[in-house]
C-alpha cells in the first residue's frame, strides 16, 4: 500500500511544472480570433428527460465512415435517445451484407426496436422478417421510401434522395439555369447517384455527372475547375455534399467562371457562405430529424403504443431549402452541428 | 527494452567511408545510352505522349490557366511523392502516407482551434507529430525486421480509425472547425496556399515547392553520402551495413521525411480549404507509391531517381484532369485512368529494356 503511493506523490509535481510551462508557453501564441473561446459563447440547451423505464435501442445505416451527414443522423439519434431515456447502440456498414449482419446482430442482444435505413431494401428483407419473428418493432429512415411499407416496418422518417434530387431540379428552373453539372465524389455510390438523377429528371435545361475523388480534396477542387474550363457556358454547379460546396466555391473562382453553386445537405460553414451569398440554396432532407424522430418514435410505440402515419404514409423530413430568405433562422442550430 | 539497448551499439557506428572512384572496369558508353538508361528517361517520354495526346485531343489543355491547374494537381501527389520514392529507393514502403496527412491537417487545426491558439502552434505541433509517427513506422521496421508494407499497413488502419475517433471525440463532428478567422491563418495560407500571377495565369504556390523539393532530393541523392546511404540500404541491407553505412539511421530518417511530406501538404489541404473531414486520405498513398513507380523507382528498392516520380505526378495529374478537360464520358473515367497509366508505364519499361539491351 505504502509503496505504491510514495512514487505517485512524488510523481506528479513535476509533470505538474512542466505541464504549467507548457500551458503558459502555449497561452503567449493564443489566437484573439475565432476558435473554440468563441464557439463556446453559443450555449447548449438541455432538455428534459423521460421517467420510462431504460429500453434499448439498435440504429443501423449504410454510413461510410466519416460522412458529415450521418454524423447528424446520428446526433439526432442521440438527443432523442438522451430525452427518452434510451440506451443508442449505433453501427453502420456501406456494405448490404455487413449491414444486415449488424441488423442481425442487434436481433441477437434483444434489442426493444431497431431504426434502419434500407439503402438495399432487399439484402434487409431476411433480417427484418427475423426481427419480426423476435417480436422486435422495426422502423426505417432516410432510405427506403418506396419499400419499407412493402418489408413490413412500422413506420418510416425521411425522404427518398431521388425525391431531393428531383424537389432540386425545380428550384434550379426557377433561378434560370441552362448548363449544370452535377459534381457525385463517391463513383457508383446508389444514394449519390439517386440524387443526381432525380435533379436530371426535374431541370429542364442540360445537365451533366462529372465524378470527383472524394477523399482528395485538391483533387476535387482541381476537376471541377478543369471541368468549368472545358465547358464554359456551365452555369450552375450543384454539388452533393457541403464540404465539397465549400471547394466548388473556390474552383469557380479558379477557372475564372462565372457558376453558381448550389448544393444537397448543411454544415455551419455552408450555411455562412449562404448568408454572404456565395453559395445559392442547400436542399436540406433534415438528417438531424431523421435520427431524432425515428428513435422517439420506437420509444413512444413502446410506451404508448402510437406509430405515425398510421403505417400507410411515410413521415417527410425534406426537402427543405435553406437560402438567404431563411438561412439566419437555420444559422444558429447549424453553428451546434445539429442542422 | 533490454533487446533493444543491446541492439543500438552494433548499428549507429559511424559509417567508414566507402570506395568512390571508378575503376573503369566498364567502358563509357555513348551519351544517348547513357541517358536512355537512366531511371527517369521512360517516365519523361511517357509524360510527354500523354502530353501531345491531350493537347490534341482536349483544345482547353492548350490554355495557360488549363496548364496551371494540372500542374497544382500534380504538385499536391508530386510532394508527397518525392519522400515516397526515396523511401522506395531505400527499399522500404509506407501505406500510411495516405491517412497521414489527414492526420496532420486534423492535428493543427484541433490544436489550433480547440485550445484557440494562434495557427503556428498548431502547425508546428502538427510538424512534430508528422515526424513522430515516421519515426515509429522506421523504428518498427528497424527493429522487428518485419515487412514495412506489414507495419505501415497497421499504422494505415491505426491512423485511419484515429482520425475519425479523435475528430469525433474533440469537436463531436466528423470534419475540424473553420479556423479561417484565427490569428497567424493569414500567413500560413501565403507560405502552403496561395497562388501567384505569371503572364496573367494564377500559379498555386504548391508548384514552386514541388519543383524546389524535387531539386534539393535529386541533389541529396546524387551528390550526397546521405544519397549513397539510401541506394545502399536499398539495394542491399547486409552488405551497406558491412561497408559502414548506417542503415538503422538512414531507414527511419526516410520514414520521418515522409512524415514531413505528410505534413506539407496536411498543411496545404488545411490552409486551401480552412476545414480538413477526417475520412479523406484513404487510397491516396496508392497514388503516390504509383506516381513513384511509374517514374521509374523499383518496388524492390535500389534503384529510381527523384526527378521520375515528378513526371509520374505530372502524368497522372495531366490524365486525371486530361480526361475532364476532353469531355469524355465520366462513367469510364477510372478505366479510362487505369488504360492511360499502364499504356505509359509500357513505354518506360520498353524505353528502359531497349536502352540497357546493348
Amino acid at each position: 500500500m505504502d509503496r505504491s503511493s510514495r512514487p505517485r506523490s512524488r510523481g506528479p509535481a513535476p509533470l505538474v511544472a512542466v505541464a504549467a510551462a507548457a500551458v503558459l508557453t502555449l497561452a503567449g501564441c493564443s489566437s484573439s480570433h475565432g476558435g473554440k473561446k468563441a464557439e463556446e459563447e453559443a450555449a447548449n440547451a438541455a432538455a428534459g428527460k423521460a421517467d420510462t423505464p431504460r429500453m434499448t435501442v439498435a440504429l443501423v445505416t449504410h454510413q461510410a465512415p466519416g460522412d458529415t451527414f450521418w454524423d447528424t443522423v446520428r446526433k439526432g439519434a442521440e438527443a432523442a435517445a438522451a430525452k427518452d431515456n434510451v440506451k443508442l447502440v449505433y453501427s453502420a456498414d456501406p456494405n448490404a451484407g455487413n449491414q444486415a449482419n449488424l441488423v442481425q446482430n442487434a436481433i441477437d442482444q434483444k434489442v426493444d426496436g431497431i431504426a434502419i435505413t434500407l439503402a438495399k431494401p432487399d439484402a434487409m428483407k431476411g433480417v427484418i422478417a427475423g426481427a419480426e419473428r423476435a417480436g422486435i418493432p422495426v422502423v426505417g429512415l432516410n432510405s427506403g421510401v418506396s419499400d419499407w411499407k412493402k418489408l413490413g416496418l412500422l413506420e418510416f422518417f425521411g425522404q427518398d434522395e431521388s425525391v431531393a434530387g428531383e424537389a432540386l431540379g425545380d428550384k434550379l428552373n426557377t433561378t434560370g439555369a441552362k448548363k449544370i453539372i452535377c459534381v457525385i465524389q463517391e463513383q457508383g455510390n446508389v444514394g449519390l447517384t439517386q440524387r443526381c438523377d432525380g435533379v436530371k429528371k426535374t431541370f429542364k435545361g442540360t445537365a451533366e455527372t462529372l465524378y470527383v475523388n472524394g477523399t482528395d480534396m485538391p483533387s476535387v477542387g482541381s476537376t471541377i475547375t478543369a471541368k468549368l474550363k472545358q465547358d464554359s457556358s456551365v452555369d450552375t454547379v450543384v454539388t452533393l455534399g457541403a464540404p465539397f460546396a465549400m471547394t466548388a466555391v473556390q474552383s469557380v473562382g479558379d477557372a475564372g467562371s462565372k457558376a453558381k453553386v448550389a448544393t444537397f445537405d448543411l454544415n455551419k460553414e455552408l450555411v455562412k457562405a449562404v448568408q454572404n451569398g456565395t453559395i445559392e440554396f442547400a436542399v436540406d432532407q433534415q438528417p438531424w430529424l431523421q435520427g431524432y424522430l425515428a428513435v422517439d418514435a420506437l420509444w413512444l410505440y413502446k410506451n404508448n403504443g402510437n406509430y405515425s402515419g398510421g403505417g400507410e404514409q411515410p413521415v417527410l423530413t425534406g426537402p427543405a431549402f435553406v437560402d438567404k430568405s431563411n438561412v439566419d433562422k437555420v444559422a444558429e442550430f447549424a453553428a451546434k452541428g445539429t442542422r | 527494452m533490454s533487446m533493444s539497448q543491446q541492439a543500438q551499439p552494433a548499428v549507429d557506428r559511424p559509417p567508414a567511408s566507402g570506395p568512390k572512384r571508378t575503376d573503369g572496369r566498364t567502358a563509357r558508353r555513348p551519351l544517348p545510352l547513357r541517358l536512355l538508361a537512366r531511371p527517369e528517361v521512360g517516365v519523361f517520354l511517357g509524360a510527354l505522349a500523354v502530353l501531345v495526346f491531350f493537347l490534341i485531343t482536349a483544345p482547353p489543355v492548350r490554355d495557360g490557366s488549363s496548364m496551371a491547374n494540372i500542374l497544382y494537381q500534380s504538385s499536391t501527389i508530386g510532394i508527397m511523392a518525392l519522400p515516397v520514392a526515396l523511401l522506395m529507393i531505400g527499399g522500404e514502403f509506407d501505406l500510411s502516407s495516405g491517412v497521414a496527412v489527414i492526420s496532420s491537417a486534423l492535428t493543427a487545426s484541433m490544436i489550433s482551434y480547440q485550445l484557440t491558439l494562434n495557427v503556428w502552434t498548431g502547425v508546428i505541433v502538427a510538424l512534430v507529430a508528422s515526424l513522430a509517427i515516421g519515426a515509429f513506422n522506421g523504428w518498427m521496421v528497424v527493429k522487428t525486421g518485419l515487412p514495412s508494407f506489414l507495419v505501415t499497413l497497421g499504422t494505415f488502419l491505426i491512423l485511419q480509425g484515429a482520425n475519425l475517433a479523435v475528430t469525433k471525440l474533440v469537436t463531436s463532428n466528423v470534419a475540424t472547425d473553420d479556423i479561417s478567422d484565427m490569428d497567424g491563418f493569414g500567413q500560413a495560407k501565403k507560405i502552403f496556399a496561395s497562388s501567384f500571377d505569371v503572364g496573367g495565369v494564377q500559379v498555386k504556390i504548391t508548384v514552386v515547392w514541388w519543383l524546389v523539393f524535387a531539386a534539393l532530393a535529386t541533389w541529396v541523392l546524387l551528390r550526397t553520402k546521405y544519397g549513397n546511404w539510401i541506394f545502399a540500404v536499398g539495394g542491399n541491407k547486409d552488405s551497406a551495413r558491412a561497408v559502414g553505412v548506417p542503415v538503422t539511421f538512414t531507414k527511419i530518417s526516410l520514414f520521418m521525411l515522409v512524415g514531413f511530406g505528410a505534413w506539407f501538404v496536411g498543411m496545404h489541404n488545411l490552409f486551401a480549404f480552412n476545414t480538413v473531414q477526417s475520412g479523406e486520405g484513404v487510397g491516396q498513398e496508392l497514388i503516390y507509391i504509383a506516381a513513384a513507380v511509374i517514374g521509374g523507382c523499383l518496388l524492390t528498392g535500389g534503384y529510381g531517381s527523384a526527378i521520375g516520380p515528378v513526371f509520374g505526378a505530372f502524368m497522372f495529374g495531366m490524365v486525371q484532369q486530361g480526361i475532364v478537360y476532353a469531355g469524355w464520358n465520366p462513367d469510364w473515367f477510372k478505366a479510362f485512368l487505369g488504360v492511360m497509366l499502364l499504356g505509359a508505364v509500357l513505354i518506360n519499361l520498353w524505353v528502359s529494356r531497349a536502352a540497357t539491351r546493348r
